[in-house]
């Protein structure tokens, strides 16, 4: 009795130690789990990690990245996550910290290479002078709406491959060659986005939030007015009369606004002020067009264009 | 390439120069004020809710104008494995100032495999408004059931631990153990439904030997108060239900909430009557349950409109029958419930001001009771639970 058992002990480490190298030779082989924070980051990732990659985009297009829940769901997500891709400068402040205290997963902490906030990695507009509630929704850090200049998103993709790298050294030359692939079609897309945009070089127009700074830096808009009365409170009539008047002596050529914000303060001033509304997507999936990064910008160039004819 | 990297370099140091001067060690600090006017038909100090005992800060309140909790929050990383929370609530009663230490614990940042583990003061993780704090309640007074229960909130001076499973449906489960040998085991579970719809379902366990639990006495006109005094088994269940939805999942413009509760109490054990001489003792057989279903309806910017029904049940046995009426055990035939209706205004998420309306058939008498209430936070943004 005693010898059988002493033998099934032996076989059952056996398949103990079968067991152990299946379980511990799995995350080489296992996907890397990628929870990003905005879906041009999820975009980007993909464009990065490609099959290699498992990528959740904890926002769609067509919600305001300010106002997310921090919701079960994201919980989970974030419990198993990797990387986390966010932008940082606070636009996620009500409900990133959330996740990263409660989900108990160190590799998406603070100096964790798995904690990766693109705005660390673009040189910042809007930066505050003073910081007060009283001037309305403001980030410290500068506006956080980078994404909306092809040049940031060029200069995080570098920086998003190296941390694949350091995080899954095994696949290095995989990450290396896709990063190398997409930054020679980006590089390629850029100029021509700067020569069809040529034409749009001083054009003058109202923005419904300020979240894009970045591309009026990029294709040299010239911004008149914002809807908002102060970044994050909505439009009031009474502003919108100011800025109908404000129109008058400097003229814009259109208004916009993001697939996510009402639309209807855009159309109101458009009517009155006898200027296109444009919707523009602010991120991948901020309309039918924009599917990835490059027919995101393909589609807001385009659309600019259209405005002004 | 090389081009690049520099200007990224640059791009970086010009970021982090930034960030070191918005960052010091000072922990993040938030301020709430609260303060209501209220206006009620009957007198607020009559306030009963028969089957169930009053204590610490449940009740009405103060007729007219009168400050609520004003709130003081300190937190912050500790270092790169905690983090740490101090919430003290300043209040005035009869003219006196209370300052009372609502929270004061650290709790593990990324510790692995799901884990977290929380210690000190804390609010508990039973049921689901439970561990709010009520300058984010969408009402300005808590549910009835949660009055007749914990006397607004059940607090803990213990350690939880909890835990996240690896899956796509959000599982957690943990426990807590406290200093009154009360243990919490609690799960909750949630998920999406499409983009627009998320869901929560939690469920709760209390158990307690209690040891000498007493109430505020039940007044009832007598010339001497007697203070009774339980001691005994208590376990309480719970489960709730959370639905939000916005088109998209775009909150910023319109949202829905859903949210109900259930608690049931079962107790055993004996009721002391401190001050009685001799000394009267009374065996106790409590049952207690009570539920509330509320929405709150965000219909544009800025405004949102909440309904709410609270319901109360109890049925309390004690080996003398006029013990029960003596300390308000007694439902009297009643079983108290409250309608609310309120509409709020929140000009920026840091200022609100909200007008409620309560028609409370809490005991024999029915009231009506209108609050109008203002929250304002000052300070550090806070991120706020799901």
């Amino acid at each position: 009795m005693v010898r059988i058992h002493f033998k099934e002990t032996i076989m059952n480490k056996k398949w103990y130690i079968l067991i152990l190298i299946i379980t511990f030779s799995q995350p080489a082989a296992a996907k890397l789990n990628v929870f990003a924070c905005e879906p041009e980051w999820a975009a980007l990732a993909k464009e990065l990690g490609g099959n290699k990659l498992r990528i959740y985009s904890a926002t769609t297009g067509l919600q305001d990245p300010h106002h997310i829940q921090a919701r079960p769901s994201l919980l989970a997500k974030a419990r198993r996550a990797d990387l986390l891709v966010c932008t940082g400068a606070e636009l996620e402040i009500g409900w990133l910290p959330i996740l990263l205290r409660r989900t108990g997963n160190r590799k998406i902490q603070v100096g964790q290479l798995g904690h990766f906030m693109a705005s660390d990695y673009v040189k910042m507009l809007d930066i505050p002078t003073v910081v007060d509630r009283s001037l309305g929704d403001i980030h410290a850090a500068g506006n956080p709406h980078i994404q909306t200049d092809p040049s940031n998103i060029a200069n995080v993709a570098l920086v998003l491959a190296q941390r694949l790298i350091q995080i899954d050294p095994r696949r290095a030359n995989y990450y290396q060659r896709r990063y190398q692939n997409f930054s020679k079609r980006w590089q390629q897309a850029m100029q021509r986005w700067k020569k069809q945009a040529a034409i749009l070089k001083g054009t003058s127009i109202v923005v419904h939030h300020k979240s894009w700074v970045y591309m009026e830096n990029w294709l040299g808009l010239q911004e008149v007015a914002t809807l908002e009365p102060k970044p994050g409170l909505p439009p009031s009539s009474w502003h919108l009369a100011q800025v109908l008047r404000t129109l008058k002596q400097n003229p814009a050529k259109m208004v916009i606004h993001s697939a996510y914000q009402n639309s209807r303060p855009a159309k109101w001033l458009a009517r009155r002020a006898n200027i296109p509304a444009v919707a523009l997507p602010s991120t991948v999936g901020g309309n039918k067009a924009a599917k990835d990064l490059f027919s995101l910008f393909d589609n807001i160039i385009n659309q600019l264009k259209a405005a002004i004819k | 390439m090389k081009k690049l990297t520099t200007a990224i370099a640059l791009a970086i140091s010009t970021n982090s120069a930034i960030a070191e001067t918005n960052k010091s060690f000072n922990p993040d600090i938030s301020i709430i004020l609260d303060g209501r006017y209220a206006n009620f038909q009957n007198n607020p100090e009559d306030y009963e809710l028969p089957g169930f005992q009053l204590g610490g800060e449940s009740g009405l309140g103060e007729d007219g104008f009168s400050l609520g909790h004003s709130e003081l929050v300190f937190s912050g990383n500790i270092d790169d494995k905690f983090y740490g929370v101090l919430t003290a609530a300043l209040h005035s009663h009869d003219g006196e100032t209370h300052i009372e230490l609502e929270e004061a614990y650290f709790e593990t940042l990324g510790l692995g495999a799901g884990l977290n583990v929380k210690a000190g003061r804390f609010f508990s993780a039973m049921g689901y408004l439970n561990d709010q704090h009520e300058h984010s309640w969408d009402f300005a007074d808590a549910p009835l059931i949660y009055q007749g229960l914990f006397a607004n909130h059940l607090s803990n001076d213990g350690v939880q631990v909890s835990w996240i499973a690896p899956t796509d449906l959000f599982i957690q489960t943990g426990a807590e153990v406290s200093h009154d040998d009360a243990y919490t085991l609690f799960a909750n579970f949630g998920g999406d439904i499409g983009d627009s719809h998320s869901w929560q379902i939690g469920i709760s366990h209390w158990s307690s030997n209690i040891d000498a639990r007493t109430s505020a006495a039940h007044d009832h006109g007598a010339e001497v108060v007697h203070t009774p005094s339980f001691s005994g088994d208590s376990q309480i269940n719970a489960i709730d239900i959370v639905w939000k939805w916005a088109p998209n999942g775009n909150y910023k413009d319109r949202n829905f909430k859903l949210q109900f509760e259930y608690f049931d109490r079962q107790e055993d054990g004996t009721f002391e009557i401190l001050g009685s001489d001799p000394l009267k003792t009374v065996a106790y057989d409590g049952s207690q349950s009570g539920w509330y279903l509320q929405s709150v309806y965000q219909f544009m910017p800025q405004w949102r409109v909440g309904l709410r029904y609270d319901r109360l049940d109890s049925d309390n046995k004690a080996s003398n029958e006029t013990f029960l009426s003596n300390v308000g055990l007694d439902n009297e035939g009643i079983t108290p419930q409250r309608y609310s209706m309120m509409l709020d205004w929140s000009y920026t998420e840091y200022s609100r001001v909200r007008l409620q309306y309560n028609r409370d058939e809490s005991y024999e008498q029915a009231d009506d009771q209108i609050f109008l209430q203002y929250t304002m936070s000052l300070g550090s943004h806070g991120a706020h639970t799901f």
